[in-house]
């Protein structure tokens, strides 16, 4: 079976391999056998848990290049690693980084590139949902490797116990890529909750929600759930919520199992990013609120009532 | 200091956008044409840093004929000329070929930076600014939520999923900006009426020294296969809280098996 390239994220601090990873190697056994590069610390630690979702080999970039550069080092990677596997498929998270790999590889190699897939078939057909969710594309890859961006949230990671054998790349690192340098890199935000795009819980707070001290039940709420926080446009630009977390067409877009709008009416902005969510829980004062028309269970009440009753009774459950 | 502002028109944001049926291409005419959100803040740190540091200010778009007017809202911001790349046979270019043809109308012409939006509102592909880069041979500081200029560096903050990276470079290099790094400034009634005189430069495919049959859809490196409008959802269970609201909804996601 042909190789199928998977570039692996994890966490920086933990090294523990992200969900999205064992998606994306879900989606590549469908294609060939999966083969995983690696970069920075923690690679061979990983790869017997890689090797339970079927990578066959896993190339471990540890250099310092890889942790001083942004994006281009890997790209080199890449693109060697390309030469000598000649993989049927590239397949990377459309993440920031992940994305732009994919960009600058596919110029590299001459490849087409299909980005923010949410499906990938045997024949290489990939499902995009495109404008906001209102639209399901199939297209396919007609010239070169075709590389493929992946959103989180897509498959369901499937085990399929494969020997993951670990090999270190050693692949020079071109002046290009040493061109821009991380000096720091800082924490910032919320801590300790799941990552919005990649969480399979989002809990959100709209115009609704009143201001910024009403977000602590939406936060409560979420912790209750062990899920992420998202807020609509109206709730960021007013400065209630940290821009990051905003979803919709000009923020993130999200697609969990569990969509729990609170407060939000459900403007194009913001169904674009989170249409594609699997179960949609609305609570909203207006009956008429276009959010409702996605909601699989809508509850006509004020948030500040039923919020923290719901976490009261989550939380009563749980023990 | 030279600096460029690659901009896009796109349907307007709150419109319901869709692809034609005759060959799966946006539906460009079915909506408004304005500037890309994004590419509004690109155009805005643009102006910041020229007027900071001292400079001129080129936007450069490719686009069909209309994609002129997006050009002059940018001019009318304050930027100081434009390159406007039309062409029909541009017609259906993907991101590859799209890139190509921006790096041809920057290439030698000695910009010190080249900003984008991160993103535009219409593919949200987010490839163009890297893809650019990598035809241009220039450093790549994107997805900047902060962007400073000192001496002949270029400092940024990198959004990352834990914050962010500072992330520095020599010039020339390449930036794309994320959302709400500023305000951008309305067009004044003053500058609206500048932007008419302001120069406009019309470029040609052939003008790039690029062959049309290597730009537009037939010579795109992806295909669209078929379309169709996402089936709508079915009706969910709405319900009045009567004081029950929290308890029925538990109740659901119980059932649905999330607590």
């Amino acid at each position: 079976m042909a190789p199928i390239l998977v570039l692996t994220e994890h966490e920086r601090e933990t090294g523990a391999v992200k969900k999205t990873t064992l998606e994306l190697l879900t989606l590549a056994r469908r294609l060939g056998e999966p083969v995983c590069v690696w970069f920075g610390a923690g690679g061979s630690e990983a790869a017997v848990q890689l090797g339970e979702y079927g990578a066959t080999a896993l190339y471990v970039a540890d250099s310092a290049e890889m942790n001083d550069h942004p994006v281009v080092p890997m790209v080199d990677v890449m693109e060697g690693l390309v030469g000598q596997l000649q993989p049927a498929a590239v397949i990377v998270p459309s993440s920031a980084d992940g994305k732009e790999v994919a960009g600058r590889l596919a110029v590299r190699i001459g490849s087409g590139v299909i980005t923010d897939a949410v499906d990938i078939d045997d024949q290489g057909v990939a499902t995009q949902s495109v404008f906001g969710g209102s639209t399901v594309v199939h297209s396919k890859v007609t010239t070169g490797t075709p590389i493929f961006t992946v959103r989180p949230n897509s498959v369901a990671p499937e085990a399929a116990a494969a020997e993951c054998g670990v090999h270190a790349v050693d692949i020079a690192v071109s002046d290009l890529a040493k061109s821009a340098t991380i000096t720091e890199r800082t924490v910032a935000g919320k801590g300790g909750r799941p990552e919005l795009t990649e969480a399979a819980i989002v809990v959100s707070g709209g115009r609704g929600v009143g201001g910024p001290e009403g977000f602590a039940i939406i936060e409560r709420l979420a912790d209750s759930l062990g899920g992420a926080v998202g807020a609509s446009r109206a709730a960021t630009d007013a400065g209630w919520y940290p821009h990051q977390y905003q979803v919709g067409q000009t923020g993130k877009t999200v697609s969990p199992q569990l969509y729990f709008a609170n407060g939000i009416s459900g403007a194009i902005q913001h169904r674009a990013g989170m249409q594609t969510s699997k179960v949609v829980v609305v609570v909203n004062k207006d009956a008429e609120a276009p959010i409702f028309e996605l909601a699989d269970f809508g509850v006509v009440g004020d948030l500040h009532e039923v919020v923290p009753q719901l976490a009261d009774e989550i939380e009563n459950r749980a023990t | 200091m030279k600096i460029a502002v690659c901009v896009k028109q796109v349907p307007d944001t709150w419109a319901e956008k869709a692809l034609t049926p005759e060959d799966s291409t946006l539906d460009r005419a079915a909506a408004d044409g304005v500037l890309n959100e994004l590419d509004e803040y690109a155009v805005e740190e643009a102006l910041q840093i020229a007027e900071a540091h001292g400079g001129e200010v080129t936007v450069v778009s490719m686009g069909p004929e209309r994609a002129a007017e997006t050009v002059r809202k940018a001019l009318s911001m304050g930027a100081d000329a434009g390159i406007h790349i039309v062409d029909d046979a541009l017609h259906g270019s993907d991101a590859i070929a799209t890139s190509a043809v921006l790096a041809a109308a920057l290439q030698g012409k000695g910009f010190d930076l080249i900003v984008f939006g991160s993103e535009s509102t219409d593919a949200r592909m987010s490839v163009v600014p890297a893809m650019v880069a990598e035809r241009l041979g220039l450093a790549q500081v994107t997805f900047a939520q902060r962007v400073s200029i000192s001496g002949a560096d270029v400092t940024i903050e990198r959004v990352t999923d834990y914050g962010y990276d500072t992330v520095t470079a020599a010039l020339p290099a390449v930036v794309s900006v994320v959302e709400k790094i500023n305000e951008p400034r309305y067009p004044s009634f003053k500058g609206i009426m500048a932007a008419k005189k302001k120069p406009v430069e019309n470029l040609t495919v052939a003008d790039l020294g690029l062959e049309p049959a290597a730009v537009g859809q037939s010579a795109a490196w992806s295909a669209v296969e078929d379309f169709a409008a996402r089936p709508p959802k079915a009706a969910g269970t709405v319900v009045a809280d009567e004081g029950d609201g929290a308890t029925k909804i538990a109740t659901y996601l119980t059932e649905q098996k999330f607590i």
